[in-house]
């Protein structure tokens, strides 16, 4: 009997827990954002944290899309072509990529390059006391360091993954037009045939609440980390973790709100 | 020197505990106003925490902190940013921030607060700057150029630098070779009394706490045990402050060693 009530004591302690980190991230973004509506703006901060997101990120999250957008049609060509259905690769490599592979690759990608910085240098701040230190300067560190990066990611990952659905689409197309032996008109014609308005529009919804998720993660791991080097290197781990699993759950999320019936 | 009446900084009954281990335990203490108070200690005693308690860094389970009369212990956000206006701070490591140039982390306050220009700015650190013996050329450098003692004296500039009328400093000769210990201490005199403020520091370092204290207080088992003058420092006739200035390893403080 004891045996077992230990078994639901831990549980019990690990349910707990988990709620109170749940509640203190809730508590953590909503300071963060309340940041976002009270005067002073951190508006150069805003702005470095922008260009490098948003610029910075480009080649990884461009290179990413083309190879994906190119393996797309290759791999969907040597499925379909024993259906006879060759001629659906094209809509199959705009709507994969337009709805799930550019904002779910660009958002792993950002996670692993941007919420790992964001995590190793706040957490680096917090460990040598300089988020301290901005407190003693007059300057409220969520305002500073979390707004700034939380807004920067929200609003520069939906231009990324513009980005990534164009070259998505051209990795396919040029997989299409040069390997297969495609017509580049009629791939192009069907290409924007399928494409549907809101078929781009959540896969920017789902960009912007991946951004979202890699800065929350990120800052709030730096900011909570302890101990020295030790510290900052597992609070960075946990940020591309948390922010990866994230996103792929949220992608669910988000694809069933638009898509369901 | 004119002594106000009322205390520029009072603490009362000030408790804090981090889970089971109870760090500070009923601290009363006074600093008057435009002197240089002290707080000696061994590691782990509570002296960090109590500054991080007056700065609003940390909030103590209880008691009361006072600033020139006015309890500050439970300020609101719009309060709390009003009194940190009056404080500097140096820290024990220097947290100057790496991703700016040394000109805009001496002028960071200011910069904050908006109130000088970029333009402007440059030219008040190269007076912050010249006030702790540095050339104006520093400034474009970056702190990770700096070597240690020169990373002290930026951090006291950036500390002095919006001319507060608190100061508090964490072991400002922590790290640095005994000349360059004095000359941080020498400066550190030279920029409270030039401003007029009250200064509290923590410190080891008995000759660097006889340098720059008026007054000196010693915490031990999370209470202040005994203050008094810092020129007493060593012969106050408290077997526990005589012990620890000393630096003798029999007397009543013992130290927790696991065998």
């Amino acid at each position: 009997m004891s045996a077992v009530l230990d078994v639901v004591a831990t549980l019990g302690r690990a349910v707990l827990g988990a709620l109170a980190r749940i509640g203190r991230l809730a508590l953590f973004a909503g300071e963060a954002l309340s940041c976002l509506v009270r005067p002073p703006f951190a508006l150069r901060q805003f702005r470095q944290q922008f260009i490098e997101i948003a610029y910075f990120s480009l080649p990884v999250v461009a290179l990413t899309a083309l190879f994906t957008g190119m393996v797309l049609a290759l791999q969907s060509y040597t499925g379909f072509a024993r259906f006879n259905a060759e001629s659906a690769i094209a809509s199959v490599v705009v709507l994969s990529v337009t709805r799930e592979l550019g904002p779910v690759l660009a958002g792993l990608m950002v996670a692993g390059r941007i919420g790992a910085a964001m995590a190793a240098e706040i957490g680096t701040m917090r460990v040598t006391d300089q988020i301290d230190a901005l407190t003693t300067l007059s300057t409220d560190p969520m305002k500073h360091l979390v707004a700034p990066r939380l807004l920067a990611a929200t609003l520069a990952m939906p231009l990324l993954v513009i980005v990534a659905d164009i070259i998505g689409v051209m990795g396919g197309f040029l997989v299409a037009v040069f390997k297969l032996g495609f017509v580049a008109q009629a791939y192009l014609d069907a290409t924007f045939d399928v494409l549907e308005l809101m078929d781009v529009v959540s896969g920017l919804v789902k960009a912007a609440v991946f951004g979202f998720v890699v800065a929350l993660m990120g800052t709030w791991c730096g900011y909570n980390s302890r101990g020295g080097a030790q510290g900052v290197g597992q609070a960075t781990t946990t940020a591309v973790v948390a922010s990866s699993i994230l996103i792929l759950a949220l992608d669910y999320v988000v694809t069933a709100a638009f898509f369901s019936e | 020197m004119q002594d106000s009446p009322t205390p520029k900084i009072r603490l009362r009954g000030l408790r804090k505990a981090f889970g089971p281990k109870q760090v500070l335990d009923g601290v009363d203490l006074e600093v008057r106003a435009r002197h240089s108070m002290v707080i000696l200690g061994g590691s782990g005693s509570g002296k960090s925490v109590t500054i991080k308690c007056i700065l609003g860094l940390i909030r103590p389970d209880a008691g009361v902190i006072e600033v020139d009369g006015a309890d500050v212990t439970r300020l609101n956000r719009r309060d709390r940013a009003a009194l940190m206006d009056r404080m500097g701070m140096l820290f024990q490591n220097g947290a100057l921030f790496d991703s700016i140039p040394v000109w805009e982390n001496v002028c960071f306050k200011l910069l904050a607060q908006r109130r000088i220009s970029r333009a402007q700015a440059r030219d008040h650190a190269a007076e912050a700057l010249a006030q702790v013996g540095l050339a104006a050329s520093v400034g474009d450098l970056s702190p990770a150029e700096l070597s240690g003692g020169m990373q002290k004296r930026v951090a006291l500039a950036r500390a002095i630098a919006a001319r507060p009328d608190i100061i508090f400093f964490d072991e400002p000769t922590t790290g640095l070779d005994p000349i360059m210990g004095a000359v941080i201490d020498g400066l550190i005199v030279d920029c409270v009394e030039r401003l007029g403020a009250t200064a509290v520091s923590i410190t080891h370092d008995m000759a660097s706490a006889r340098r720059i204290g008026d007054d000196a207080a010693m915490i031990h088992g999370g209470r202040i045990v005994w203050t008094g003058s810092a020129e007493a420092l060593g012969r106050t006739g408290n077997a526990m402050v005589d012990q620890f200035a000393n630096g003798e390893r029999e007397g009543p403080i013992r130290m927790e060693l696991r065998k």
